[in-house]
C-alpha cells in the first residue's frame, strides 16, 4: 500500500475530476495574487486574534507567545460521493464507541465475550472507576468526537481512507474549520459562486442543539456553558469562539461552585444554576476533591453533582478509555460486536507492542514503522522510522524495550498530498482530515471537517504545535 | 452575567479611558512646552503630570532628572510603569481577550488592533518623532473603542459595566487634572501652599505640586503673567477638549472660576465631574442587585452634590480640598461596585 496519492493530480498533467474547476481558476490567477491574498489572510487572522498559545514559549518581553496557525489558500476538495460513505462510516464508528464506553462502565459484555482483554481497560489510566454504574442521558458519552482520517495510496494508483485515531476527550480544531471557510469566502468569493461547496457555518447551531438535548431530563430550559482552563490555554480562542457563536457563557473553574450537588455560576445577579457543561478541561483537572487535588481549573464537588445526575458533562468523564491507542485496534471488532455490522471505515493495521510477537516484529522493523506512545497526543513521543536517523532509532529502541506496553506501531502510510502554497510556490504536502461528529439524541455532523497540512516538505506531522497548518475543506457536489 | 466577565469589562473600559487621558495630559504638556517659557516652568509642567498619576517617586527612583523626553518615554512605553499608555492598552486588550465572547466582533477587533498598532508605533519610534500625532492617535483609538461599543453592543449588563468603567475612570482623571493644574497656576487663589498646608488634607503627590507654583502670592500681576496664565488655562481646557466648548458656553475671556465651573458642574460638558457622575449613576441603576443599595445611594448623593453645587461655594472651601474629597468618594464607589458585582478582592 505504498504509493503516493495526490488529492488533486492523477499525474503531472492530469487533474482529478473534482479539482478541475479549481485548477482552471488557479491557472488564471496572476502569480502575485495568491501571495497578496495570503498576506491579507494573515493580517485578518491577527486582527481577529485567531491565535494559539505555544506551551512554554515566551515573547522577548516575557508574555506568552500567541501564534497564528498557518492557513493555506488551496482548499482540500472531497467529492460528495466519497463524503457520503465517510459519513456513514463515521456515524457507525462513533455509535459503536459510545456503546463501548457505556458497556465498560456497566455490564462489560465485551470483556466477558473475550473480545477486548479486561486488563487493557482496567489498567488504563483513563479508566474512571468513579463512572461505574453512572447513567448518562441517551447513554451517550462522547458528544463531540474528532475522528482523524488519512488517505493512503494503493499500488494501483487509487487511494483508501483510514481512521488514524479517535479523539473522544476534548477534540479541538473546529473553530479553524469555521474560520477557514469564512476566510476563503472573503478572499475568493468568485470560487464559491462557481463551485457548489457544502456549507459548514451551522456547526455551532448543531453543537448547541446537541448540548441542550443531553441536559438532565428534569430540566426544561437548560443553561449550557463552555468551561475553559482560561485565556492562556492554547485553544482559548476556540473556547471563546464557540461560546460566542452559541450565545452561552464562557466560564472558568473559579466561576463555578457546587451546593447540595447542584452546580452554580457566580453572576452579577447572584448564583445561577448550570445544567450542561461543555468542558474543555481534561478529566484530571475537573474536580480537585475527586481527581488532581492541585487543580485550580475545575470545581470542587463537580463529580458528585455529575454522578447525582444534576449536571451533564460534555464529553462525559472517562471517555479516554475508548480513544486510547491501545484500544484503537479493537474498534472494528467493537462495531461488529455491538452493531452486528461490517466496519465501513478501515483501521490502519496496528502492532501492539505488549504482545510478544508484535513487539519482535516492531523491533525488527523500526526503520519502516511509525511507533506511537499509547497515551501520547499532539505528535509528541513518537518515532517516524523512515524519517529518523540511526541514532534516533537506537535511542527509541531503548525507550520501547523498557516499556513495550506503552507503545503501538503502524506501517508508515504514504499519506496523501494536496497542493499547498509554500515559499517556493505550489508544492504537494501531506494532509489529514478531522471530521467532528456530534452525538446527542441523534448523530449528526457538518460535511467535511478540519484539514491539517504538514508544511515541511516530506513531513508527516500535521499537529499545529509542530509546524502544521490548516486548509479549508470542501465537500463538493458531484 | 458572570461576575468575572463584568469585572473584565469594567477594567477594559477603565484602562482604555486611562490611556486616553494620559495621552491627553501628555499632549497638552507637550504642546505647552513648545511655547516660549522658562526651563523651570516647563519642568514644572512635567512634574505636575507625574504627580497627577502619583508616580513622582517611582519616576525619580528610576529616571532621575525630569525632562520632556524621559517623562514621555516613562508614560508612553515603559513596561515597568503600570500606568504607561503601553500597559493601559495591553491591560485593556487582555481584559477584552478574556471576555471576547461577550463583546461584539467589532469591539474586540478594535481593542486588539489598537494594541497591535501601538506596538508597531513604539517600535517605529512614532511617539518620539511626532508626539502630537501619536497622542492624537491614542485619543482616536479610545473614541473608536467607545463609539464601536455604543454602536454595536446590545444594551445589556455588559454594556452598563463598560460604561461605568469609562465614566468612573474619567471622573477620577478629570478631577486629578484639575487639581494639579489649578494648583500649579493659581495656587494662592484656589488654596495654595500657604493656606493649604494647614487646612486641607494632603493629597498624594502634593509635595511636587505645592512647590510648583509660579505665583507666589504677589497681588499685582504683570501683563506677562496674565498672558502666561491664558495659555495655561487654555491648556487645561484643551486637554479635555474644552476650549471651544468654553467659548461657546461663556462667550467670554478665559476666567479660572469659569473653567472650574465648566469642568466640575456643567452636566452637558462630557468630561465634567457632573456628567461623569450622572453616567455612573444611571448605568448603576440599570444593573442594581440586592447588595448594591448602599453603592447606589453613594452614587446618587455624589450626583446630587454636583447637580446642586455652586462654584463659589466650592472655591470658598478650597478647590484642592474639594477635589481630594471627590477623589475619595469616587474611590469608594469603585470599591463598592467591585464588592457588589465583580470579583471580590479575596478569592
Amino acid at each position: 500500500m505504498r504509493s503516493s496519492f495526490d488529492e488533486m493530480q492523477i499525474s503531472s498533467t492530469q487533474v482529478r475530476e473534482h479539482y478541475r474547476g479549481y485548477e482552471q481558476w488557479l491557472a488564471q490567477q496572476p502569480g502575485d495574487v495568491m501571495k497578496s491574498r495570503r498576506e491579507e489572510a494573515e493580517m485578518i487572522f491577527r486582527r481577529v486574534g485567531i491565535t494559539f498559545a505555544v506551551y512554554g514559549a515566551k515573547d522577548e518581553d516575557g508574555s506568552g507567545t500567541e501564534r497564528l496557525i498557518p492557513f493555506d489558500l488551496i482548499p482540500r476538495v472531497i467529492p460528495a460521493h466519497e463524503w457520503v460513505d465517510m459519513e456513514k462510516g463515521l456515524r457507525q464508528r462513533v455509535v459503536a464507541l459510545n456503546r463501548f464506553i457505556h458497556d465498560v462502565y456497566h455490564g462489560q459484555d465485551i470483556i466477558r465475550a473475550g473480545i477486548v482483554p479486561g486488563d487493557q481497560i482496567f489498567k488504563n489510566a483513563q479508566f474512571r472507576p468513579e463512572m461505574m454504574g453512572v447513567d448518562v442521558p441517551f447513554g451517550v458519552y462522547s458528544h463531540i468526537s474528532g475522528i482523524d482520517i488519512v488517505r493512503a495510496g494503493n499500488a494501483d494508483g487509487s487511494g483508501s481512507y483510514y481512521v488514524l485515531e479517535d479523539n473522544l476527550r476534548v477534540p479541538s480544531g473546529v473553530s479553524y474549520m469555521l474560520e477557514n471557510r469564512k476566510m476563503m469566502m472573503r478572499l475568493f468569493p468568485e470560487l464559491f459562486s462557481q463551485h457548489r461547496v457544502e456549507p459548514v457555518a451551522h456547526y455551532p447551531d448543531m453543537l448547541l442543539e446537541t448540548l441542550r438535548a443531553v441536559a438532565p431530563a428534569s430540566v426544561n430550559e437548560p443553561t449550557v456553558v463552555v468551561l475553559t482552563p482560561g485565556m492562556y490555554n492554547s485553544a482559548y480562542f476556540e473556547h471563546a469562539f464557540l461560546a460566542q457563536q452559541m450565545g452561552i457563557e464562557l466560564v472558568e473553574g473559579q466561576d463555578l461552585f457546587v451546593k447540595d450537588n447542584f452546580v452554580y455560576m457566580r453572576t452579577t445577579q447572584g448564583p445561577k444554576r448550570v445544567d450542561v457543561i461543555y468542558r474543555r478541561v481534561d478529566d484530571d483537572f475537573l474536580d480537585p476533591t475527586a481527581f488532581r487535588p492541585d487543580s485550580t481549573l475545575g470545581c470542587a464537588g463537580l463529580l458528585g453533582a455529575y454522578r447525582a445526575g444534576n449536571v451533564t458533562l460534555s464529553n462525559a468523564i472517562g471517555t479516554g478509555v475508548a480513544d486510547d491507542k491501545s484500544i484503537y485496534p479493537y474498534v472494528p471488532k467493537m462495531i461488529e460486536f455491538y452493531l452486528g455490522e461490517k466496519p465501513i471505515l478501515n483501521n490502519v493495521p496496528t502492532y501492539l507492542c505488549r504482545e510478544k510477537d508484535d513487539l519482535k516484529y516492531v523491533l525488527d522493523h523500526l526503520a519502516e514503522l511509525v511507533v506511537k506512545e499509547v497515551h501520547g497526543a499532539g505528535g509528541y513521543g513518537m518515532l517516524v522510522g523512515p524519517a529518523s536517523t540511526k541514532a534516533e532509532i537506537a535511542e527509541f529502541r531503548a525507550v520501547l524495550e523498557a516499556n513495550p506496553s506503552g507503545y503501538i506501531a503502524q506501517p508508515t502510510l504514504a499519506l496523501s498530498t494536496c497542493p499547498t502554497f509554500v515559499e517556493s510556490g505550489i508544492a504537494p504536502r501531506h494532509i489529514d482530515l478531522r471530521p467532528f461528529v456530534l452525538s446527542g439524541k441523534t448523530v449528526q455532523m457538518v460535511p467535511g471537517g478540519l484539514t491539517r497540512v504538514a508544511l515541511k516538505e516530506g513531513s508527516l506531522v500535521v499537529n499545529s504545535s509542530q509546524g502544521g497548518g490548516t486548509k479549508d475543506t470542501w465537500v463538493l457536489e458531484d | 452575567m458572570l461576575s468575572r466577565t463584568a469585572d473584565h469589562l469594567f477594567w477594559m473600559a477603565r484602562y482604555m479611558e486611562r490611556a486616553e487621558n494620559t495621552a491627553r495630559m501628555l499632549d497638552v504638556n507637550y504642546q505647552t512646552s513648545l511655547l516660549p517659557q522658562s526651563a523651570d516652568a516647563a519642568e514644572q509642567g512635567w512634574k505636575g503630570l507625574l504627580s497627577i498619576s502619583e508616580l513622582s517617586g517611582d519616576f525619580a527612583a528610576r529616571y532621575g532628572k525630569v525632562t520632556a523626553r524621559s517623562v514621555m518615554e516613562y508614560m508612553v512605553s515603559d513596561p515597568e510603569n503600570g500606568s504607561s499608555i503601553r500597559n493601559c492598552l495591553m491591560a485593556a486588550r487582555e481584559n477584552a481577550r478574556a471576555v471576547r465572547g461577550t463583546l461584539t466582533t467589532e469591539v474586540w477587533e478594535t481593542q486588539n488592533q489598537t494594541w497591535l498598532e501601538f506596538q508597531r508605533m513604539v517600535a517605529n519610534g512614532a511617539f518620539l518623532k511626532d508626539p502630537g500625532t501619536a497622542f492624537e492617535w491614542v485619543k482616536f483609538r479610545s473614541h473608536l473603542s467607545r463609539g464601536v461599543t455604543v454602536g454595536t453592543m446590545l444594551q445589556d449588563e455588559a454594556f452598563h459595566f463598560l460604561r461605568i468603567g469609562s465614566f468612573l475612570e474619567r471622573a477620577d482623571n478629570t478631577a486629578r487634572l484639575l487639581d494639579v493644574k489649578f494648583h500649579a497656576v493659581e495656587s494662592e487663589f484656589f488654596g495654595g501652599p500657604h493656606s493649604m498646608g494647614s487646612t486641607a488634607p494632603s493629597a498624594p503627590g502634593e509635595a511636587e505640586s505645592s512647590g510648583s507654583s509660579q505665583s507666589q502670592g504677589s497681588p499685582a500681576r504683570s501683563g506677562r503673567d496674565v498672558e502666561y496664565d491664558f495659555y495655561h488655562w487654555s491648556a487645561i481646557l484643551r486637554s479635555v477638549s474644552g476650549f471651544e466648548v468654553y467659548r461657546k458656553v461663556y462667550r467670554n475671556v478665559i476666567r479660572p472660576e469659569k473653567v472650574a465651573e465648566l469642568l466640575i458642574l456643567r452636566p452637558d460638558m462630557p468630561r465634567s465631574l457632573a456628567a461623569c457622575t450622572q453616567e455612573v449613576l444611571s448605568n448603576l441603576t440599570m444593573i442594581a442587585n440586592e447588595h448594591s443599595s448602599e453603592t447606589l445611594r453613594r452614587a446618587g448623593r455624589l450626583r446630587a452634590d454636583l447637580q446642586y453645587g455652586r462654584i463659589d461655594e466650592i472655591l470658598a472651601t478650597g478647590l484642592h480640598a474639594y477635589l481630594t474629597q471627590f477623589l475619595e468618594r469616587v474611590g469608594t464607589l469603585g470599591v463598592g461596585i467591585s464588592r457588589d458585582f465583580l470579583v471580590p478582592v479575596e478569592s
